[in-house]
């Protein structure tokens, strides 16, 4: 499903395989299950699994979280037990103590896929026995098939083929893809609304009975840059596509929606009134912190998908200089016009060696490393600056409003460091 | 399958982790998918740690599984070795590498690398993270351990200290505490570990006389195991709190042959706990659970050294099931030997305690209940890696448990005062605390805990107050009032009076009361 992979920007020696140190997709359902607000998560793996959700999601901060894990056992495996029948036991359990649950999603992981467990064929049969009350639906979050983010693409790319169905007579729509913190939600509408675009729906939705429609008309604009394999199928039910680069930062902001302003026809001076108060906030607020960043040499490791954008939001609103930037993979196509604006003499790696890219990094010495959690902290202890990434996913970081706070993430861990005399 | 909102323990193969982390020179190459990776953060994040631990996962992805996912492991355990050039290597898969079954041990034998290489064989689908720490210490210490020898008779004698690993709650103060301990009653300490230990020096374990057995769910069968082969006897009690300390220093007098006279400091606890400040402590309802040791611990601390009242035991730490439930029965009680969150959280409801001890997990339980909680065991938070000195065991580790415990509470001469000022103007429950200035009204406190969700039904036959036995209910001291509520309307329902009445109210109060 990834783009051919071209020669990056930099070219850069072919590295050999190594260790990748990323989350799996399971990882996501410590948003989304916050974002659907009676949906349910329901992975069918090992203790590995709840394990890694529990410690993703920090602490235990949730009262009863929405998400739990059916831990395969020895008798699952031995083909001792009947999954169906166990299967149905746990839902019931969930169900009969979540009244409110409304959407059941039954979440393939690592042993689930090794061991092939049909949790397709599982959901629909599950789907039909709980009849109308409760949607249940299935996708991978497994380690071996997706990477953190690329979660939310399967969870999301599973909710397609239930949105209803738009005829082409309908008059044009706009899906904005991608979970987003509500309060981001709120403004964007509100931003869209101003520009005149009558019909703005979001996916993820924030009920499981608010499915958006999509059909020919509909006009996609993916929020996030990780949604590839959502995107492909929102195609094939007739949708299109706008390229844009994504909401972070004024300058991604301002371009993100003039790609919708553009194809809802929209005329350029009400494109500027409207944005223009907005673009301005969110330059003051940006140009506060350009100071602490300015020449700044930036390092990223893979984790959030995010690195791209980010490191051309960095480079080119706050001065910053990112000398590597990596992603677990990269999708060209949907980066196309991100890796557009980015700065010349970068090097971009896909999927890197940790360690290598661990020797790569100790040897360039970077101001600021944006690294995953396991990372930091050794970092840190190296005399290594770092922002850990996972923050950048459980943050509202997008739109004009949250840009200072976006440029906030990063120069604080450079402010921190001058500040300390211990 | 089994359904799980929170897990008390991990998968063994993270027990094999903070055994290795502990460690210094040894690496664990683990063939693991690239989700495992998380496990990291454990120890950088939770712990702290300024470095990563000593893992190489080989992260296979969906398109190796058809080709030669076994010659990726080679690959892996190859390069960490020159990598990292350890003393020796541990080797093993987790839950996912299981089921495709490329037998670590074998592929790392083949390599014929110039250390030892251990194979670890962690059943993901049965076990769990303490049975995997045990069961790695155990491979390691039978792997490095040795022959049998010869030990002179010394002057003073050694001791091993065997259990402590990364991410354990409180093991890095333990070992000092642990350490100074028998060091006053002429003890010299021999190896540690795994916290701190090389590989070399496992080879060394078997010229101490006896070994420490801090924490048995870690070090018990590598301590079965030097007994047997070494001849070492090890200790059985773990020294947590003031009486249980006392016995331990009997019993390593006991091994050693020498007087039982300790030099070191004394703990405060029993004076802290003797002084009048303290009667209000007498019979406070406490609810236990946490691993094996540290509730059998605190279980002895509660009843000994406090005069608690405990209402509630458990553990999940299944393989000490046994010595838990014959602790309970002396209070009267069914012990609760379970992993089920759940069921724990409907336990601590039900007895209704004054003061929970138990893990990070009941913490929150006992937050969303609104009963005073410490923390007492694993699995820990990143607030059980204190930045002071503070053990749980010896005489200090007695001294940090008395204010752990007793902070939650409300102190004796606070409860006396609240009772002589409970009508006066400024002085209730709607005042903000009078050091956040201003006498702003705070938003009057809820006060009936709200019951876990989902667990409760409405209940239609909810006896009704009266006006004056509602009026009465206010008398009563807010911090209190939500029990004398709940008490009153269960016991109005258990009698069928449909009407509360300040007759019944003070009923209730007597048939509660102690």
């Amino acid at each position: 499903m990834n783009a051919p992979f071209v020669p990056p920007v930099c070219a850069e020696p072919p590295v050999k395989r190594g260790q990748r140190e990323v989350f799996c997709g399971l990882t996501s359902i410590v948003w989304l299950h916050r974002k659907i607000q009676d949906a349910f998560f329901l992975v069918v793996g090992s203790r590995t699994c709840a394990h890694l959700i529990q410690s993703a999601a920090g602490v235990m901060i949730f009262a009863e979280p929405r998400f739990a894990t059916a831990i395969l056992e020895e008798r699952d495996l031995a083909g001792l037990a009947d999954i169906d029948e166990e299967l149905d036991r746990a839902a019931s359990r969930l169900l009969e103590r979540r009244q409110d649950i409304k959407l059941l999603f039954l979440v393939a992981s690592c042993p689930s896929e090794v061991i092939k467990i049909d949790l397709v064929r599982a959901a629909a049969r599950l789907d039909k026995r709980l009849g109308a009350n409760v949607r249940v639906l299935s996708y991978s979050g497994s380690g071996v098939e997706t990477t953190f983010t690329q979660g939310e693409d399967s969870c999301l790319a599973a909710l397609v083929p239930e949105l209803p169905a738009e005829p082409a007579s309908a008059a044009p729509s706009l899906l904005v893809v991608g979970a987003l913190a509500d309060v981001v939600e709120d403004q964007f509408a509100r931003l869209f609304a101003e520009l005149g675009l009558a019909d703005v729906r979001f996916l993820p939705m924030r009920r499981a009975g608010a499915m958006p429609a999509v059909g020919p008309n509909t006009f996609v604009l993916l929020a996030q840059p990780f949604l590839a394999e959502t995107a492909r199928v929102l195609e094939t039910r007739g949708a299109k596509r706008l390229d844009a680069p994504f909401p972070l930062g004024g300058e991604g902001t301002t371009l993100w929606l003039k790609a919708a302003a553009d194809a809802f026809g929209v005329s350029s001076r009400r494109f500027e009134d409207v944005t223009a108060p907005g673009r301005a906030r969110a330059e003051t607020a940006v140009a506060r912190h350009a100071p602490k960043l300015a020449g700044k040499r930036i390092f990223f490791f893979p984790d959030s998908q995010l690195e791209i954008p980010l490191a051309r939001f960095l480079s080119r609103e706050l001065g910053a200089q990112p000398i590597e930037v990596a992603q677990p993979y990269i999708h060209r196509g949907l980066l196309a016009e991100e890796l557009a604006l980015l700065p010349e003499g970068l090097r971009l790696s896909e999927g890197p060696d940790v360690e290598t890219q661990l020797d790569r990094c100790r040897a360039e010495r970077p101001d600021l490393t944006v690294c995953g959690l396991g990372l930091a902290n050794p970092l840190e202890a190296e005399g290594l600056t770092t922002k850990w990434s996972i923050e950048l996913l459980f943050t509202p970081i997008q739109g004009y409003e949250q840009a200072g706070d976006l440029a906030e993430l990063f120069a604080r861990p450079l402010v921190r460091r001058s500040r300390l005399e211990v | 399958m089994r359904l799980t909102l929170w897990t008390y323990e991990g998968p063994p193969h993270i027990g094999a982790m903070r055994v290795a982390t502990a460690m210094r020179g040894l690496h664990y190459v683990l063939h693991a998918p690239q989700g495992d990776t998380y496990a990291d953060l454990l120890f950088t994040m939770i712990e702290r740690r300024g470095e990563r631990p000593p893992v190489t996962y080989t992260t296979f992805q969906a398109r190796d599984l058809g080709g030669d996912t076994a010659e990726l492991f080679k690959t892996s355990a190859r390069d960490a070795y020159e990598r990292f050039q350890p003393q020796a290597m541990i080797v093993g898969a987790s839950c996912t590498a299981e089921l495709i079954q490329d037998d670590p041990g074998g592929l790392a034998r083949a390599l014929d690398l110039p250390i030892p290489v251990i194979a670890l064989e962690l059943p993901a689908y049965q076990k769990q993270e303490n049975w995997g720490a045990a069961e790695t210490f155990y491979r390691l210490v039978r792997g490095l351990s040795g022959q049998k020898r010869e030990r002179a008779s010394r002057a003073r004698p050694i001791a091993n200290l065997l259990g402590p690993t990364a991410l354990g709650f409180r093991h890095r103060d333990d070992v000092v505490e642990v350490t100074k301990l028998l060091e006053s009653l002429g003890v010299d300490i021999g190896v540690t570990a795994p916290l701190g230990a090389t590989p070399a020096d496992l080879t060394l374990l078997g010229e101490a006389d006896f070994n420490v057995v801090l924490y048995p769910e870690v070090a018990l069968p590598a301590a079965r195991h030097l007994e047997k082969t070494h001849g070492q006897p090890f200790t059985k009690t773990v020294p947590i709190g003031v009486g249980a300390t006392r016995d331990f220093i009997a019993e390593v007098a006991g091994l050693t042959g020498r007087g039982a006279e300790e030099t070191g400091e004394a703990s405060r606890l029993p004076w802290w706990s003797r002084s009048v400040d303290s009667t209000y402590l007498t019979g406070k309802r406490v609810f236990i659970f946490g691993d094996a040791t540290h509730a059998l611990a605190a279980e002895r601390i509660a009843r000994e050294e406090l005069a608690f009242d405990v209402v509630g035991l458990g553990t999940y730490s299944r393989e000490f099931a046994r010595e838990l439930r014959e602790r309970a029965k002396a209070h009267g009680l069914e012990a609760l030997i379970s992993d089920d969150y759940l069921e724990v959280e409907a336990a601590i409801a039900a007895a209704r305690p004054d003061l929970v001890l138990g893990t990070q997990m009941e913490r929150h339980i006992a937050k969303r209940l609104r009963i005073p909680c410490a923390v007492i065991s694993a699995p820990t938070h990143v607030q059980d890696f204190p930045a002071r000195y503070s053990p749980q065991m010896g005489p200090e580790g007695a001294n940090v448990i008395f204010d752990a415990w007793i902070h939650p509470l409300m102190m004796g001469l606070e409860e006396h005062l609240i009772a002589m000022f409970r009508e006066d103007s400024e002085f209730h429950d709607a005042a903000g605390p009078s050091h956040l200035g201003a006498p702003q009204a705070a938003a009057p406190a809820a006060e009936v805990p709200s019951p876990p969700s989902g667990t409760s039904k409405p209940d239609a036959a909810a006896p009704i107050w009266r006006q004056d036995a509602e009026k009465e209910l206010k008398k009563i001291p807010f911090f209190v009032r939500g029990k004398a509520r709940n008490n009153t309307e269960s016991f109005a329902r258990a009698r069928g009076l449909a009407t509360i009445t300040v007759e019944t109210l003070y009923d209730a109060k007597a048939h509660y009361g102690r």
